[in-house]
């Protein structure tokens, strides 16, 4: 009550100018002090944030740039035993899975997330996928790992190879993606849809013609980040694309062979991987120094995939509305 | 065209009276767009050939109107949004859709060209006819009908395209091909929208930078790209200021000059005033009143009508 009478006090007559100073009463007072306490408080948390990503990023870049600027290491042959192995293989074949899992995992995920969004009856289909696409992606990526051992290693018959690993990783993967590609979607207007059908389009056309392209930019943008995530990962391609790298001799041809980088059924210890490995059982006297030129690669190949995502996304968009 | 158009009405006037049994049902798709490209004064007679089309029936006391609906009702679930509406339209006049908000004037428009049909749940009842032929049993293509019932919305919605692409790309995607006949028929399609003389240097550039009167008109233009002979616009000036609505008012009276035969759905009654032959009130989900404009306004006849019209209501 003893508010409300204090508030009545100061308002305003209509056409008479205010007795009291237009000063700051208690009220007002106290919300500025919150004002002030709520926008100090969040700036702590960001440069906290910030702050943990620069030191690491920092001890990174100082302990691994020396390794990672090296052609001899970016291009050579890991080693058993001796100082001064090399992460040719890796990198090329954490590439190289890359590519066969996108090849993979965007297709299904383009066409779960049309479907979805276009044809799949709302209501209980569709809420029935959502709730299964929300579980696959909080799915720890080691049980991805062991159920793709189980699945592609073992049940397949394919082994350690790029192919299981690139299955395992599109499990992995597919979630996100759909969910990126869905939201896409979803975020063109439905105006752009009724102007298409009203001209007597397919829904079919529609969608590939119209919402596509309107949305491609958002989905260029997602699928890059994601494949950051694919890049990244260790603990699901440890049972499934395996922990040893062969060397690869790229005038071979001969897609059955072990050497050859394109065959699909060879094993591929990634760059991640290859981390794990060599903290975990490496005997090289460089270890330190092979596992932060390792990370220092690792990351600046996040770092590019970033970027990349943020321009191809903006140049398409200019593109697309020709501006 | 012209003589394709006779024949196509003829027929309906003969299946009206049932006496089918000729084969030259409807023109083949793909064919019509690249045919019909008619030359101004095609269109400018456009009522007289629809007067033509009835005195060539047998029956002369069969008129068939461009687009009718008998007893349309629309329901959404087991919501009835519209009851019984039946109304005519014909070629060559504007007819305006008037009403409060939520009265059924777009759902009944929407119920015109099938657009209904994508909404779930969405069920339309009562008869649609296209000159003279039953669109509402499903034995019509809807994608097909929307082929000849163009429809422009309340808010601008130009695609993500230049200019140009946004006009040319129904009709290449219903078969026009060949880079001369797309340019001429983007420039017919601007220009029946009145949008030719601002943007004919500039057809390579995103049609998002232009205004959003410009874009109104541009997605006039991509309707008239499929030359249709109905056009359903929803509201097309509300997202507008009043010279840019003026503007479209022009257009629209144009191109009722040239034949074809507009259905708008309005809630500024000056707008209908200045634009319609004709008025049609709905109000509660039922048509109220159907007038020509001049006698609506002056002389309504219904209470509802007279209310709404005086302000009382809406």
């Amino acid at each position: 009550m003893a508010l409300l009478e204090e508030f009545n006090k100061v308002a305003a007559v209509p056409g008479v100018a205010p007795e009291a100073p237009l000063l700051a009463d208690k009220g007002i007072a106290r919300a500025r002090l919150a004002n002030v306490v709520g926008t100090r408080a969040m700036g702590v948390v960001c440069v906290t944030a910030t702050a943990v990503i620069a030191l690491l990023v920092g001890a990174l870049v100082v302990q691994g740039s020396e390794k990672a600027l090296d052609w001899g290491f970016l291009t050579g042959a890991p080693q058993q035993f001796l100082e001064g192995g090399g992460i040719g293989p890796e990198l090329f074949n954490s590439f190289y899975l890359l590519v066969i899992t996108m090849l993979i995992s965007v297709p299904l995920a383009l066409g779960a997330a049309v479907f979805l969004t276009q044809y799949a009856p709302q209501g209980r289909v569709a809420s029935a996928a959502k709730t299964a696409i929300e579980t696959l992606s909080s799915l720890p990526s080691v049980v991805v790992g062991l159920f793709g051992m189980t699945v592609f290693v073992i049940g397949a018959g394919w082994g350690f190879s790029i192919l299981s690993g690139a299955c395992a990783l599109t499990l992995f993967n597919l979630p996100i993606l759909v969910r990126t590609i869905q939201q896409a979607l979803e975020s063109v207007p439905r105006s752009q849809r009724d102007a298409a059908l009203a001209l007597g389009l397919t829904r079919w056309e529609a969608t590939w013609r119209v919402l596509l392209p309107s949305a491609t930019p958002a989905i260029v943008t997602g699928v890059i980040l994601s494949a950051g995530r694919v890049f990244g990962e260790a603990a699901a391609l440890i049972y499934t694309a395996g922990q040893t790298a062969p060397v690869l001799d790229f005038s071979c041809l001969d897609l059955s062979s072990p050497t050859c980088p394109w065959n699909v059924f060879r094993p591929a210890e990634t760059l991640a991987v290859h981390i794990w490995k060599i903290n975990s059982e490496g005997v090289v006297p460089d270890l330190a120094a092979v596992s932060a030129g390792t990370a220092a690669v690792l990351l600046a190949s996040l770092l590019v995939f970033n970027l990349l995502a943020r321009f191809a996304g903006k140049l398409l968009e200019k593109r697309m509305t020709s501006s | 065209m012209n003589v394709m158009n006779r024949n196509r009405r003829q027929l309906t006037v003969l299946d009206l009276l049932g006496r089918s049994g000729d084969t030259r049902t409807r023109t083949p798709r793909g064919a019509r767009t690249h045919e019909s490209k008619p030359d101004v004064q095609d269109r400018t007679n456009g009522s007289d050939r629809s007067v033509q089309a009835w005195t060539n029936g047998s029956d002369r006391s069969v008129h068939v109107h461009t687009l009718a609906t008998k007893d349309v009702s629309v329901l959404y679930g087991d919501h009835r949004a519209l009851q019984g509406a039946s109304l005519a339209f014909d070629a060559g006049t504007v007819t305006a859709l008037i009403g409060p908000s939520g009265c059924g004037k777009s759902t009944y428009l929407r119920s015109l060209n099938l657009m209904n049909r994508e909404v779930p749940g969405c069920t339309v009842e009562g008869s649609i006819l296209y000159h003279g032929q039953e669109v509402n049993d499903g034995s019509v293509d809807s994608f097909a009908l929307r082929r000849h019932v163009g429809m422009v919305f309340q808010q601008p919605n130009p695609f993500r395209m230049s200019i140009y692409d946004n006009v040319a790309f129904a009709p290449k995607r219903h078969g026009v091909k060949g880079k001369q006949d797309l340019d001429e028929l983007v420039e017919k399609s601007l220009r029946d929208a009145a949008l030719w003389d601002e943007v004919k240097d500039k057809l390579a550039t995103s049609a998002l930078a232009l205004s959003g009167g410009q874009q109104q008109r541009l997605c006039i233009a991509r309707a008239m790209a499929l030359r249709p002979d109905v056009l359903l616009m929803d509201e097309p000036c509300s997202a507008l200021d009043p010279i840019a609505t003026l503007a479209i008012e022009d257009t629209v009276r144009s191109l009722a000059a040239q034949g074809i035969c507009v259905a708008m759905v309005t809630h500024n009654m000056q707008q209908a005033a200045r634009v319609s032959d004709k008025c049609a009130f709905f109000y509660l989900g039922e048509l109220v009143e159907t007038a020509p404009t001049q006698g609506f306004f002056d002389n309504p006849r219904d209470p509802r009508t007279q209310d709404y019209l005086s302000g009382r209501v809406g």
